[in-house]
């Protein structure tokens, strides 16, 4: 089932096309990256997806129902590129106010900072945090109220390896609840720990494969490179 | 609209606030302190200090909340949380009605306090019931923030945001009748003072000091409320969940 879909997307912004023309699936309960280097429309294909951004033609379907809709915003969690928090109150205060629109158990709260490993800085304010523990208060809030979709903006740009790993580790185990997630990167080396790949370039899709397939088509072992040799087939 | 988003928005809104104290002990100090000023420039017993204490003290929360308002709602868009709590289950009025709600609550604390130290210390002294000021006070609040809502759409800087106090609020104060009495006015003048809401909140205030609360009264009040309900609405419209 595919918890996605988006057809014949347009989107214009100040004039220039983003996205020209794009179609393309998502499956559910697995984690899907959105691969392409900075410019190529990813963030514009998010804000398009979790409903923010105005689209001059095209339909997307998310969980069912129209994008941007209503039911969904309870079911979705949108984590934005630049942290979209409070930055005069505490990372505390921050998700209890999110959980609060939510509805959100209050457990819930705790639960999220234990997720983005941020316990010990739970009662500091935002704006005394380094930008990667921002990034990262921005992550929980988007966990809160367990959405059926996770829609992540670069979630794990500037974080240190052993970080990553663990946010990628909890991706994948919110996945394995059920869940769908769909991760942007503009680093390919996270493209191995994802499930499936969609890859962008200048608001195109150049591919949709797993890791695996993308090594198969192009006989490339780094996945940089089989970026690249797509890039070069397409001429 | 639902009370629990409400709730959540006006308490953030207020946590935030709190965590500015130098704002906080400006928005309750400096009305104290220019109530304080005009008693001592005019003297306790000076039909200035008497005619135009009361007034003054109701509509001091008017401009503080609007200045108040029009900042922390155009951080919201700048920042990027407005886009993000657009994504949330949040209606538009749960945003715009918790920001009315805290700062309303900020202009209770406001509006008591100029009020005990103008009639306790002072000797200010008014016909009517000295707690009709305080409401009217926090009414007019609530106006300030509203309208503070709409106008910061159009500020895309801080800085700008700044300019638009006495872009908007100079002009009503200058024109509502509290300089010059509106039956003085040229006939424009007069004209142009019968549009701006603060005209009305500044009438309702004379007639709640001196007591005479007829039918000009009530009238006043309705357009008050009026212009809040109509600040609202243009401020929701700015709100757009679909942007650019």
């Amino acid at each position: 089932m595919d918890a996605i879909r988006v057809e014949r997307l347009r989107v214009v912004r100040g004039g220039k096309v983003v996205l020209p023309d794009l179609s393309c699936e998502v499956p559910g309960g697995a984690v899907t990256g959105l691969l392409g280097p900075s410019g190529s429309g990813k963030t514009t294909l998010l804000r398009a997806i979790v409903g923010v951004q105005r689209v001059a033609g095209g339909v997307i379907d998310v969980l069912g129902e129209r994008a941007g809709s209503a039911p969904l915003r309870a079911r979705v969690g949108y984590m934005t590129q630049a942290p979209s928090v409070y930055g005069d109150l505490t990372v505390h205060e921050n998700l209890r106010f999110f959980a609060g629109v939510l509805g959100a158990p209050r457990d819930a709260v705790s639960t999220a900072i234990e997720d983005v490993s941020l316990t010990d800085f739970a009662d500091r304010v935002v704006n005394r945090l380094s930008g990667g523990q921002r990034a990262r208060v921005s992550l929980a809030t988007a966990l809160l109220g367990a959405p059926d979709l996770l829609v992540l903006d670069e979630p794990t740009v500037g974080l240190d390896p052993l970080l990553r790993r663990d946010l990628w580790e909890l991706f994948h185990r919110i996945a394995d609840r059920g869940a769908t997630l769909l991760v942007s990167s503009h680093v390919m080396d996270e493209a191995d720990r994802c499930d499936g790949l969609l890859l962008l370039r200048e608001g195109r899709l150049l591919a949709r494969a797993t890791p695996a397939e993308l090594r198969a088509r192009t006989g490339e072992e780094q996945l940089d490179e089989a970026f690249l040799r797509l890039v070069e087939a397409e001429g | 609209m639902s009370p629990r988003v409400t709730g959540a928005v006006a308490r953030r809104v207020l946590r935030q606030l709190r965590r500015d104290p130098r704002t906080l002990v400006l928005i309750l100090g400096v009305p104290c302190l220019l109530e304080f000023l005009l008693q001592q420039l005019f003297g306790r017993h000076s039909s200035v200090f008497q005619h135009i204490g009361a007034p003054l003290l109701g509509l001091f929360p008017f401009i503080a909340m609007f200045l108040v308002t029009s900042i922390t709602m155009l951080r919201e868009r700048t920042s990027g949380t407005l886009e993000r709590l657009m994504t949330l289950p949040l209606a538009k009025l749960d945003l715009l009605a918790g920001y009315g709600i805290a700062f309303a609550l900020v202009a209770v604390v406001q509006a008591t306090l100029v009020s005990v130290l103008a009639f306790g210390l002072l000797g200010l002294e008014v016909t009517g019931p000295e707690w009709l000021v305080v409401v009217l006070a926090v009414a007019n609040a609530v106006l300030g923030s509203t309208l503070g809502l709409f106008v910061s759409a159009f500020a895309e800087t801080e800085f700008q945001a700044v300019q638009f106090m006495p872009a908007v609020v100079f002009p009503q104060l200058l024109l509502c009748g509290l300089f010059v009495a509106r039956d003085e006015m040229a006939g424009w003048l007069r004209a142009v003072s019968a549009l701006l809401p603060l005209t009305y909140a500044y009438d309702a205030l004379v007639h709640a000091a001196a007591d005479t609360l007829g039918a000009r009264f009530a009238l006043d009040v309705a357009v008050v409320l009026g212009c809040i309900a109509l600040a609202l609405a243009l401020g929701a419209a700015t709100l757009r969940r679909r942007t650019d």
